[in-house]
């Protein structure tokens, strides 16, 4: 309950930003998108347009009521419904983040866990340093990096994979490895610090004594304390995630919606901006709220922790 | 002692100040200089990185931009620095009421994606310079908020604070006088890591074209000039690119683990390598269920355990009794194979009649129980109780899922467990300590037991609890015929419950007697004991008798007896140490009489 209410809260506080945004920009917007050369009655036809010359609560009013439909206004660009072109593009975006998220997930818990078996106690010390410089140096360096590099080797050297545009399947490797680099080491690194915790448990123990396999004390007893921990973590990284995917999109040209939000940014393209950072927003907290249910259902305990 | 990430990350950061001051003037003119032959070229003889469109050189642009790259970083940094650094020390001062919505703020802002906060900054100011740097200093505030706001509490929690604040001492006083001083470092280390991310952060907002706008140029934005080009001459891209990388994940790097360092204490020594010498090899005794032999447990230069030996008999239950520090625990470790990594166990170990490790996994999984002192800890919080006990069964004797459940739910009653099906499908966390130790004892059940040792099963449960789970101890030793070793400070416990009882000092075994003789006690470590023990007969208006001095920890343990700085009858002999003979390790035993 109280998660739910936290992100209620959180996607009004966001509804709420994407409003203001357009009230905190200094000056007369529509003046300045349309540029100085621009008539003073066409400015003024599409200030009535987008409704900056009525008061700011009933713009506000207004401006629920539309979000609530899913009208966003026209792109003074295309002249077409923003949340129409919003709606076209995200499905390429969601292609590229929901593999991304698996992906992290799929290598980060195996790798970090590994890690944690291996330099439990200080053993393997080699191992350890390694694992720390990889992921320290993964998790600073930004995606962009990571593709234009990732381009230049497999493109252009190798010839293996396409260096742009969505095409087959071979188009999604890059852009969904490069998102993906980023949280792996990071969620790679809460992964094994957890598990190294874990590792010197009682719990953890009292099963080596109980001689059990030691596959089985990894899988059915250290495997789902460390996944709370790392889902608690993870919801943020996920978000940050999603962030990177504008760039990632700008990089290798996919018609996501990230590379329609930064045209509508660079062309003072209000009502696309506004709704594309609405989306992304709202995406970002459904994630982080979705973490937490997953959390609930994976662990009892957490919610008396919150409650108590 | 530096990491070697921290090295690198120095050298790095000291290399891109060098370059910011000095690229301008050394490249500066080379950057602008238009060469109309050599227009958007790859890499050639006359220019290393190749040209943009207007034919300039990228490697003297990449060198030149250094400058206002990190004129950049700098001022989103110290936006994000004067927003973020005071709403995170926020709480400190404030009353906990007040505190609460600031810190569900900074949370808020925090899981938020900082590329978005930017994206939302560009567009309030515009894409270019100055809205890029307001946005990513918004977008860095947040992070630099929750950091002060983490490292202020941890001082805020220490004695002292707490000590000025019972003296009446100012929030706001405290908070100059005590607090920042000492999150200082650390937050400034955080500040430079924080450099480093907005320096990469900036790249990607002037890569996307939001950020400097031309004729300026920053590393990102020569790579944004030359990403469309990234297909036919990735030298182009190659100087800003890698540029930024080296100088971002330079002050990342540089901070983060400096910051790590100056917030942790002491790392931990590190062991010897590990010598392996495989427990037991050697003539196996008779009858005992359990024989140590020599056991010696060192971890480094330390030596814990030093030379124990004793012998277990079939139903027997002992006591191992010393205080903290005298090696009781790892003895117990060491009989259940379970010490810890750089840990080195020497001597024998014979359970059964043969060595520890000549036993499969699935023996020592049945014949060999062990409880540990806390029972919150010992079960598994994720998995309920009755599938923990039942995996021994599926795991050591196959037996199927349904009958390990039932045999599970059947020991859960042969403890005393009321309602044990119910139980057997709860989590750990619904159980009392005193449940989950008696979960624990029914675990060593599901075999059958040979041994069982017990490490301090009663401390960590009420005085009320204790009885009951010590009784239980004793009720399995008795119908298993098991060998039980109960190891305790508390010799009060151990002289209730036990037939024998092993006297441990300073990792050696100092006496060996029946439980019935303490009072008869000859070491005069056990005397002294014993005679701290109140009991019914005690005169009370007699202090109790309490052993002067401490005992030594195992680094400083000397070559001869290591109770005689504290014993009343040492005498000249006592430097060379005394041998365990006849169930006592004293040159002047008491004598009856």
């Amino acid at each position: 309950m109280r998660r739910a209410a936290r992100f209620a809260i959180s996607a009004v506080l966001v509804v709420l930003a994407s409003f203001a945004m357009l009230h905190l920009i200094p000056g007369d917007p529509v003046r300045a998108a349309m540029g100085p050369t621009a008539p003073a009655d066409a400015v003024a036809a599409r200030r009535a347009e987008l409704g900056l010359d009525r008061p700011v609560l009933d713009q506000l009013w207004t401006y629920l009521g539309k979000v609530a439909t899913g009208d966003f206004g026209v792109s003074a660009l295309t002249r077409q419904p923003a949340g129409e072109m919003v709606a076209d593009r995200l499905p390429a975006t969601l292609q590229l983040v929901l593999p991304a998220i698996v992906v992290a997930f799929a290598v980060a818990v195996p790798l970090g866990m590994w890690t944690a078996a291996r330099t439990e106690h200080g053993r393997s010390p080699r191992t350890e340093l390694a694992f720390s410089s990889v992921t320290g140096i993964l998790t600073v360096l930004p995606e962009f990096l990571l593709a234009v590099f990732m381009i230049w080797l497999f493109s252009n050297r190798l010839g293996w994979l396409p260096p742009a545009e969505r095409s087959g399947p071979s188009s999604f490797v890059m852009p969904v490895a490069a998102m993906a680099a980023g949280p792996i080491a990071l969620l790679a690194r809460y992964v094994r610090l957890e598990a190294v915790r874990e590792l010197s448990s009682d719990y953890i123990r009292l099963a080596r004594a109980k001689r059990l396999p030691v596959h089985r004390i990894h899988l059915r007893h250290l495997l789902p304390n460390t996944l709370t921990a790392a889902l608690t973590s993870g919801g943020t990284v996920l978000s940050s995630l999603l962030a990177g995917s504008v760039v990632i999109e700008n990089v290798f040209r996919w018609p996501g919606l990230g590379g329609a939000m930064v045209d509508a940014i660079v062309n003072k393209d209000y009502a696309l901006a506004q709704a594309s950072i609405l989306v992304y927003g709202i995406i970002a907290l459904t994630v982080v709220f979705a973490v937490d249910l997953l959390l609930v259902a994976l662990d009892p305990r957490s919610t008396l922790r919150e409650t108590g | 002692m530096r990491s070697l990430p921290a090295r690198a990350g120095l050298v790095l950061v000291l290399a891109t100040l060098a370059l910011a001051v000095a690229g301008p003037w050394v490249w500066g003119d080379a950057a602008a200089r238009i060469d109309p032959d050599h227009i958007v070229e790859g890499h050639g003889s006359a220019h290393f990185l190749g040209t943009d469109d207007a034919g300039r050189d990228m490697l003297a642009r990449t060198l030149a931009a250094s400058r206002l790259t990190l004129e950049l970083a700098g001022l989103a940094t110290l936006l994000g620095v004067v927003l973020g650094v005071p709403l995170g020390a926020l709480p400190a001062v404030l009353p906990s009421r007040a505190a609460r919505p600031v810190s569900a703020t900074i949370s808020f802002l925090v899981a938020f994606p900082g590329l978005l906060l930017a994206m939302f900054g560009a567009i309030i100011t515009g894409a270019g310079a100055r809205g890029a740097v307001v946005g990513i200093g918004l977008a860095a505030a947040p992070a630099l908020a929750r950091v002060t706001q983490t490292l202020a509490a941890s001082v805020g929690a220490a004695d002292y604070v707490r000590a000025a604040r019972v003296l009446g001492v100012s929030r706001p006083r405290i908070l100059v006088r005590h607090i920042l001083p000492n999150i200082a470092e650390p937050v400034i280390l955080s500040i430079t890591a924080q450099l480093g991310y907005n320096l990469l952060g900036l790249a990607t907002l002037s890569l996307l074209g939001l950020g400097v706008q031309p004729l300026d140029y920053d590393w990102g934005r020569l790579m944004h000039d030359a990403l469309p080009r990234v297909q036919i001459h990735p030298e182009v891209i190659a100087g800003p690119a890698l540029a930024v990388a080296l100088a971002g994940t330079g002050f990342a790097l540089a901070g983060e683990s400096l910051a790590r360092a100056a917030a942790r204490t002491a790392s931990p020594p590190r062991g010897e390598p590990r010598v392996d010498l495989p427990i037991g090899r050697g003539p196996l005794p008779g009858a005992a269920v359990l024989s140590v032999r020599n056991l010696t447990v060192g971890f480094g230069a330390v030596t814990p355990v030093r030379d124990v030996s004793f012998d277990l008999a079939h139903g027997e239950l002992a006591g191992l009794v010393g205080e903290s520090g005298s090696g009781k625990s790892l003895t117990a470790l060491a009989i259940g194979g379970l010490v810890p990594h750089p840990g080195r166990v020497l001597g024998e170990i014979i359970l059964d009649g043969r060595p520890l490790a000549a036993h499969s996994r699935r023996e020592l999984g049945t014949a060999l129980a062990m409880v540990f002192q806390d029972p919150m800890a010992s079960l598994n919080p994720a998995l309920r109780v009755g599938s923990q006990l039942a995996e021994v069964a599926t795991a050591h004797q196959d037996a199927s899922r349904a009958e390990a459940w039932k045999r599970a739910v059947d020991r859960l009653g042969r403890v005393h467990l009321p309602e044990p099906g119910v139980r057997a499908r709860q989590r750990p966390h619904e159980l009392s300590g005193g449940m989950r130790q008696r979960a624990v004892i029914a675990m060593g059940l599901m075999g059958t037991p040979k041994l069982v040792v017990a490490d301090e099963p009663t401390t960590a449960l009420d005085v009320t609890v204790q009885r009951r789970v010590l009784d239980l101890l004793a009720e399995v030793n008795d119908d298993t015929g098991a060998a039980a070793l109960l190891i305790s400070h508390d010799l009060a416990v151990v002289a209730t419950l036990c037939t024998r009882v092993l006297v441990m000092y300073a990792g050696r075994i100092v006496e060996d007697l029946p439980a019935a003789d303490l009072r008869r006690a000859r070491h005069p470590y056990t005397r002294a004991l014993v005679a701290s023990l109140p009991d019914l007969d005690t005169d009370r208006s007699v202090p109790l008798v309490t052993v002067p001095g401490r005992q030594p920890s195992p680094e400083e343990v000397p070559p001869g007896c290591a109770f005689a700085p504290r014993c009343p009858s040492a005498a000249e002999d006592c430097a060379v140490r005394p041998e365990l003979v006849s169930g006592v390790a004293c040159h002047h035993p008491h004598e009856e009489g």
